[in-house]
């Protein structure tokens, strides 16, 4: 009897270890990120690090310290895959759950998990050695490697995550508002875009934010293909660096303990926190969306 | 006249056949009930006259559905056009997760209306002949999924009216109604078939022979027996048919 309470307790407090282990790992990679980065301000004002154009640690005299030019490519790389990979996504996810025939869907479906597994040096290359100067063809560049480049292999990237998780949230729409509404005389392609969509629109945009979690957190793609220009970039044809190729590049290099060690880790914490962001409000969507339809 | 009217219409489902050789005429301005027990084919057989089984890769029929004179499945057929001409309400009321007033645009909508005016009218006017408009017309743009089930029965009906069908399928539209909900599609249903064309199927038999005109049994994929409502209910000409109007299996 008592031997069975000592045993459900152990299972008890194991699985609670476990889980808040991984709570606990999480907050103490923020809390290092955090507790270097802030030692950056013992000698950068803060708004100079976070509206500062010109980072350039290394200069002599005068080092400068401002990420808004490397938050800017970021964002601009991130925005870019974005508007490539949503419409592409979600028309994709349609296709292979509404429309495809199932011989059809049975070859795409594979293929598309294969996409997500490629490693990021693979893609890294592939946009050296194919996107890069197909770009600078097309738009008659010296140089391929710009945020245009980043832009379309993180948008293929995310492509998997965002079909498959949009495809999940198609296909959880009963069938029953599909037949009414080709009952009414509606196309497939009507059906998918004017009922389907809009009744799984939160899934939808989990799916989209699970894959923009992805492409902002992606470094060694991006560190390949975009050129690496510390500058703030005025087109997608400009070579630009963001935030993680600036700390994936710089951090093997940096002196332990100076002021441009520690402002890579407040680029690491604002990465962190964006992403994390990026992720909660994804997780909240689909929280809703499970709700809504229990 | 008759509006529909089905050739030996046998129907596969792969390899399985569900419907043998079904010969029937749908009367136009009328009620005909298509009643059986469930797993005898009366859903699929409502489903080939819109052609909603094409949506089944696998399905395939035999024979021929003529609806005007005109063949169904020949190889010009606008299924779009079909769907239109020939609406359907749903076992389960499935109204879109959408406003009541969207639920009835959106049939008109997706036909080619967009002015305002004329969809406000339609709408109204749809909603009054469902019997809903009292009910609703200060909620329109709430969604659809707060009506109670009879509502959302009648909302699906007043969207299929919309688009002016000249026939409409019921298939079960109220078995997942109460008596009151029922009610209620019964009596619209009799004042719609001055206008329409309506087929129902039910395994309600005393629904059967209230509201309408004529009435098939079907078997086992089989059409055993058509005839006018009161004849089929009185002096059945088979004992199957017989058999399941007394409740004696089904
Ligand atoms: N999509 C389908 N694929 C294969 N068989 C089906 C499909 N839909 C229905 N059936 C079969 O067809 C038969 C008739 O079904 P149905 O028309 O729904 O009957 P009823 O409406 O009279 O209850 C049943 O045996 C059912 O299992
Ligand atoms: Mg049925």
């Amino acid at each position: 009897m008592n031997l069975v309470r000592i045993k459900e307790k152990a299972i008890h407090f194991f699985f609670f270890t476990t889980g808040i282990s991984a709570v606990i790992i999480l907050l103490g990679i923020f809390l290092m990120l955090l507790i270097r980065g802030v030692q950056t301000f013992k000698d950068v004002p803060f708004f100079d690090f976070l509206l500062g154009i010109a980072w350039n640690p290394s200069a002599y005299g005068e080092p400068s310290y401002g990420i808004l030019s490397m938050v800017v490519s970021t964002v601009m790389v991130t925005l870019g895959a974005i508007i490539i990979a949503v419409p592409l996504g979600i028309g994709t996810a349609g296709y292979i759950a509404e429309i495809a025939s199932p011989k059809k869907r049975e070859t795409l479906k594979p293929v598309i998990e294969i996409l997500a597994g490629i490693p990021s040096v693979v893609m890294g290359f592939i946009g050296i050695v194919l996107v890069g100067p197909v770009i600078a063809k097309i738009f008659g560049l010296t140089s391929g490697l710009n945020a245009l480049n980043g832009s379309i292999l993180l948008a293929v990237m995310s492509l998997p995550t965002i079909i498959s998780v949009s495809e999940d949230a198609i296909r959880a729409v009963p069938k029953d508002y599909n037949e009414a509404s080709y009952a009414l005389g509606a196309s497939r392609w009507t059906t998918l875009i004017r009922v389907t969509l809009p009744a799984c629109l939160s899934g939808i945009v989990a799916s989209v934010m699970l894959g923009i979690g992805r492409a902002i957190g992606e470094t060694m793609t991006v560190l390949m293909v975009t050129g690496n220009t510390p500058a703030m970039p005025h087109s997608f044809f400009d070579s630009v660096k963001t935030m993680t190729a600036t700390i994936a590049i710089e951090l093997g290099e940096v002196p332990y303990g100076t002021t441009h060690y520690y402002a890579l880790f407040a680029v690491g914490a604002i990465l962190f926190l964006t992403s994390f962001g990026v992720n909660l409000v994804a997780e909240l969507v689909t929280v809703k969306h499970r709700r809504g339809r229990a | 006249m008759d509006k529909i009217v089905t050739k030996a219409l046998s129907l596969f489902y792969g390899e399985k056949r569900i419907l043998k050789e079904i010969d029937l005429k749908i009367p136009q301005n009328n009620i005909t009930a298509i009643i059986g027990p469930s797993g005898c084919g009366k859903s699929s057989l409502l489903r080939c006259m819109n052609r909603l089984n094409d949506l089944i890769p696998e399905s395939r029929i035999e024979g021929q559905i003529l609806f005007d004179g005109k063949d169904l499945y020949a190889e010009n057929t606008d299924v779009v056009e079909i769907r239109r001409r020939i609406g359907m309400v749903f076992q389960r009321p499935n109204p879109f997760p959408k406003s009541v007033y969207d639920n009835i645009a959106y049939g008109l909508r997706i036909n080619g209306i967009k002015n305002k005016k004329k969809l406000s009218e339609i709408v109204e006017k749809s909603l009054k002949d469902s019997g809903l408009w009292e009910e609703v017309k200060h909620q329109l743009n709430t969604s659809a999924m707060e009506l109670s089930g009879g509502q959302q029965q009648r909302l699906c009906i007043a969207r299929a009216l919309a688009i002016e069908p000249e026939v409409i399928l019921m298939d079960e539209p109220c078995s997942a109604l109460d008596p009151a909900g029922t009610f209620k599609i019964e009596e619209l249903m009799i004042k719609l078939k001055q206008q329409y064309t309506i087929i129902i199927v039910t395994h309600n038999m005393q629904q059967a022979a209230r509201v309408s005109d004529f009435t098939g049994f079907l078997y086992l994929g089989q059409l055993i027996e058509f005839g006018h409502t009161n004849q089929i209910f009185t002096i059945p000409e088979h004992k199957l048919t017989e058999n399941y109007i007394t409740g004696r299996f089904g």
